[in-house]
């Protein structure tokens, strides 16, 4: 769901810009007090992981096709606030390299993906993983957060594309939430299977894991 | 985490991006579906405002779209790597 240039009013976009910069100013100041050693790497090999998955789109039905967006991936692992940068990081690298997601959308972008995605779709997880608890929690909530993660921030996408005056709000939202609750299908089994794999060699990585468990 | 924690992460992004990448779906996704299907599409086909040095992540000049998919699949991840690690390291300063 990487917005291009065009398909936003300028009012949007730079709204979403001022959003998205207060947002990561927090999120710097927060993961300045919290981040610990070996989050250091942990922040570059799951830019990297994320990175490398977006690129591999898997077929939905109808000719279309989804990708990971990875946010409840990176927060479960590095917490709320360094995964909203680290999605971040990748968005940049995408826009300005690969000119996937347009420059002026790129705040509405990182707000969509890095913020709607990537922090509510945490909450969400914690509340989930605290209430059910054990490794348990973990994994079901981290599946159905990420879920929910792509089909909220592809509604607020739609909400920004009526904002825009793109696609009236009545036919943008059902079509970017319908055909996105198939991708976060996808969203979730990967998400699953990562953090999974994580559980089983090093549950240390999963942030606030003596919390949780 | 240490060394070969790092490596084997590295090398599993860069496994995917070198050998699956150019095996990706080449549909549309779920916003530039929408985009076709409910006519909003052109909109987006605006000049850039500036020119990407490997656009639609295929390597420019290179005859073979897959080796090309696959090379600015390497180059990305390693960027993205290098900047990811470096924010946080400037953010542990």
């Amino acid at each position: 769901m990487h917005i291009p240039d065009g398909f936003l009013s300028p009012s949007v976009w730079s709204i979403a810009w001022l959003f998205s910069a207060g947002g990561l100013a927090y999120c710097v100041k927060k993961v300045r007090e919290i981040l610990k050693d070996k989050m250091v790497p942990l922040m570059g090999v799951m830019a990297a992981f994320i990175f490398a998955a977006q690129m591999l789109n898997f077929p939905v039905a109808g000719g279309t096709s989804g990708h990971l967006l990875g946010g409840v991936l990176a927060a479960v692992l590095l917490g709320p606030c360094a995964g909203a940068i680290v999605i971040s990081c990748v968005l940049v690298v995408q826009c300005l390299i690969f000119q996937d997601g347009g420059l002026t959308a790129l705040g509405a972008n990182i707000f969509n993906m890095a913020f709607v995605g990537t922090v509510v779709g945490y909450f969400l997880y914690r509340v989930l993983a605290k209430v059910i608890g054990g490794a348990k929690g973990i994994m079901t909530g981290a599946a159905i957060a990420s879920w929910f993660s792509v089909v909220l921030a592809s509604s607020v996408c739609a909400l920004e594309l009526a904002l825009s005056g793109t696609s009236p709000l009545k036919i943008a939202l059902p079509a970017m939430a319908g055909v996105h609750t198939l991708i976060g299908i996808g969203e979730a089994i990967v998400t699953c299977l990562v953090i999974g794999f994580v559980l089983k060699v090093r549950p240390d990585l999963i942030y606030n894991y003596q919390e949780e468990k | 985490m240490n060394k070969r924690n790092i490596i084997f992460g590295l090398l599993i992004a860069l496994l995917l991006a070198i050998l699956l990448s150019p095996f990706a779906s080449p549909w549309p996704d779920g916003l530039e579906k929408v985009a076709e299907e409910k006519g909003f599409l052109e909109k987006g086909e605006v000049q850039p405002s500036f020119t990407s040095p490997i656009p639609d992540y295929s390597w420019p000049g290179i005859g073979s779209e897959k080796i090309a998919t696959s090379m600015a699949g390497i180059i990305g991840t390693l960027i993205v790597f290098g900047m990811g690690y470096g924010v946080a390291a400037l953010l542990k300063k």
